[in-house]
């Protein structure tokens, strides 16, 4: 990489730096520091604009980087998620959005416990999106990391390691000063510029192939080196049972998991009704799954330009196969084009991880604000307000999220977000569609249901060979790999549920048919939102 | 798609999220954002009212308009999401279990398997814009008059 490319895309990311910047000084200028301006932004945000900022808080990183990265590597395998990142909004918007919006204030917890002794469902709630939120940010600031390396053109641990503090240290200034309403307007920005630069980069990659799709995709598989196979399942995920239960385990939980993430959860909390939050996610799917059939073209797109060979050479999990395919598409690594789409990407991806990583930040500080510290507080304690605490709490995290990024910075950042999804779906859903949906639900099965998907989510993660006992592990030197899989989510989903079945059958508890009562006309009607 | 949401967003954007609240939250102290902000600690509603307000809350869901809107929801939903996640799981476990299945050529490089990932595509695009079209024209409206009911009933209650 010359040095125009890291000059231009350096100027170009400041440019995004210091307009969010700005917007966060101009929005925080006239804010009233009270919760709902904190956590949801006043709560009149437009579908039309939540759908945006939905989008933008979805189509992150990983998608962007890693899901191409997957495809130009392994052809049709990456495409699966693709897939499953879209069908997931179905479970989002049938069965949570509107609920979400009319029962819950804030957080995820807040739909839960409204049926329940509200001190250990809120504690445990709020426990398993913190580690939600961790874990999807570990992935976003990996990427951040990634990009750097190929930008300045090598894989200085150096550069890395100062971009993920820088990373870090940005999200920590936008949410704890500008709140709920900065991060929208941030997100919305985003998505307008990563769908542009989807829009412009696919674009010029039908126009090199005269608009015949065909040739696209036979010239995709002539020059993966794998033929025909590579337009067809199996490259990835098809060499034995092991692999195959992997991809259906990691299938599951991106379908099932975009339903339990706080931050997507804490967006339908930003518009005024029910069904604003059903007309933002109808937005929000439209303008997901243009960008995700975009992501297939030019992951096929990078495949045939740049080459399997060279996009695994540049970073061995496919991370950089779209910034590699702008430099060709521009004209190549020595033309002025080249340089200005490369930089436009470059800038472009960047913007996406602080935009995805400043929402996920602010849900998981409003998870500790609003959940933990309101039900762990000391009751003689000193009360402090709840946003204090929200800003607090952000800085925490992000020293967190970037201690584990750096530990874990040589991981595909699509296979990490998998992870996330996996422990959403296993600890989120099961009991926040228990509490939407099951008369009988009570505290104890509210409680067991989430840590019983939590706990055996993280556990099996540990023992599995992502973390020890393979090459590519965290600590290849050690082994202490029992379970094959490197997605828990076909195990820990299921257990979620029965835990939460379980707990309900034995608790000793009457279920309050009063509760039940107003949790259901609420979340139908929008009775007594707020 | 897109060209589509955009067409009915704009279409049915003069009547929201402006005519939602005013509809919905008429005399509700101006609007959500000041009254939270006036007690932005308070978490549930005072204790000493949750007694008659239990009742009317049981009260509406036994009433005939509420599980009518609760069995249209219902309805609609359940085999909506058994429908889309059948037909999911089956592409994914078709995708890798029956590999031979899927990478049968269709036309020139198409495949099985690429028709069945757009067909997600199409398929999710369709089901989205059944949900919005049936909450649209069968939900909405009994869903409103039973919060504007239903609130009316609370605040009597409260005084």
């Amino acid at each position: 990489m010359t040095d125009d490319h890291q000059t231009l895309a350096l100027l170009l990311f400041s440019g995004f730096v210091a307009v969010t910047l700005a917007i966060t000084t101009w929005v925080s200028r006239s804010r009233h520091g009270s919760a709902v301006e904190f956590y949801a932004g006043g709560r009149l945000f437009s579908p039309m604009e939540n759908g945006f900022a939905i989008a933008g808080d979805y189509m992150s990183a990983a998608s962007f980087l890693g899901v191409t990265g997957l495809i130009a590597l392994f052809g049709y395998d990456g495409l699966l998620y693709s897939v499953g990142f879209l069908v997931a909004w179905l479970v989002v918007l049938y069965l949570v959005a509107e609920l979400v919006r009319n029962c819950g204030r804030f957080t995820l917890a807040d739909v839960v416990a409204a049926r329940m002794t509200e001190r250990p469902v809120r504690i445990a709630a709020g426990t398993s999106s913190v580690t939600v939120c961790v874990l999807y940010l570990v992935a976003q600031m990996v990427g951040a990391g990634s990009l750097v390396a190929l930008l300045l053109g090598g894989t200085s641990g150096a550069a890395r390691t100062w971009t993920v503090i820088g990373v870090g240290a940005l999200m920590v200034v936008y949410v704890s000063l500008g709140g709920m309403r900065a991060t929208t307007w941030i997100q919305i920005v985003k998505a307008v510029l990563l769908l542009s630069g989807a829009i412009t980069l696919t674009t010029l990659v039908l126009v090199r192939f005269h608009g015949d799709v065909n040739a696209l995709l036979s010239t995709a598989a002539e020059r993966s080196g794998h033929g025909d196979a590579y337009l067809a399942p199996g490259l990835k995920y098809g060499a034995d049972w092991t692999a195959r239960f992997d991809f259906i385990s990691l299938g599951l939980a991106l379908v099932l998991g975009t339903a339990g993430l706080p931050h997507i959860l804490s967006r339908f909390y930003t518009v005024p009704t029910a069904r604003a939050a059903r007309r933002s996610a109808v937005w929000a799917i439209g303008l997901i799954g243009s960008f995700y059939l975009m992501t297939i073209m030019l992951g096929f797109g990078a495949a045939v330009l740049v080459g399997s060979d060279a996009v695994r050479a540049s970073n061995a999990s496919g991370n950089t196969a779209v910034p590699l395919l702008a430099l060709d598409l521009g004209g190549g690594a020595d033309s002025t084009g080249g340089t200005v789409l490369f930089a436009v990407v470059a800038a472009v991806a960047f913007a996406t991880i602080l935009a995805v990583v400043a929402g996920a930040t602010l849900a998981s500080s409003a998870s500790v604000a609003h959940d933990l510290y309101a039900s762990l507080r000391r009751p003689g304690g000193k009360r402090r307000s709840e946003v204090v605490v929200a800003r607090v709490a952000a800085v925490g995290i992000g020293a967190v999220a970037i201690a584990l990024s750096l530990l874990a910075r040589d991981l595909n950042i699509a296979f990490l977000v998998g992870l996330a999804f996996a422990v959403a779906a296993s600890a989120n859903l099961p009991v926040l569609l228990y509490s939407l949906f099951w008369r009988n639900f009570t505290t104890r099965g509210a409680v067991w249901s989430v840590y019983g998907g939590l706990v055996p989510a993280l556990v099996l993660v540990v023992l599995s060979p992502v973390v020890s006992g393979s090459p590519d592990s965290i600590f290849p030197g050690v082994d202490m790999q029992y379970f094959p899989l490197e997605n828990p989510g076909l195990v820990s989903i299921p257990l979620g549920f029965l835990a939460g079945w379980l707990g309900t059958v034995t608790s000793p508890e009457v279920p309050d048919e009063a509760k039940h009562a107003e949790t259901e006309v609420r979340a139908l009607t929008g009775a007594g939102a707020v | 798609m897109d060209k589509y949401d955009g067409g009915e967003a704009a279409r049915l954007r003069p009547d929201d999220p402006w005519y939602d609240a005013l509809a919905s939250g008429w005399g509700e102290l101006g609007g959500a954002g000041s009254r939270a902000s006036a007690v932005p600690h308070a978490r549930r509603e005072p204790a000493d009212r949750t007694a008659t307000a239990a009742e009317i809350y049981l009260e509406v869901q036994r009433s005939p308009a509420f599980q009518e809107v609760r069995s249209r929801y219902r309805r609609f939903v359940f085999p909506g999401v058994a429908v889309f996640f059948t037909w999911y799981v089956a592409y994914v476990v078709a995708a890798t279990t029956a590999p031979d299945l899927m990478a049968r050529p269709v036309a020139g490089a198409v495949n099985v398997a690429m028709l069945a990932g757009l067909g997600q595509f199409l398929s999710t695009f369709l089901l989205t814009w059944a949900y919005a079209r049936h909450a649209r024209l069968r939900r909405d409206r009994a869903a409103l008059e039973l919060r504007w009911n239903t609130q009316e009933l609370t605040r009597e209650t409260e005084r």
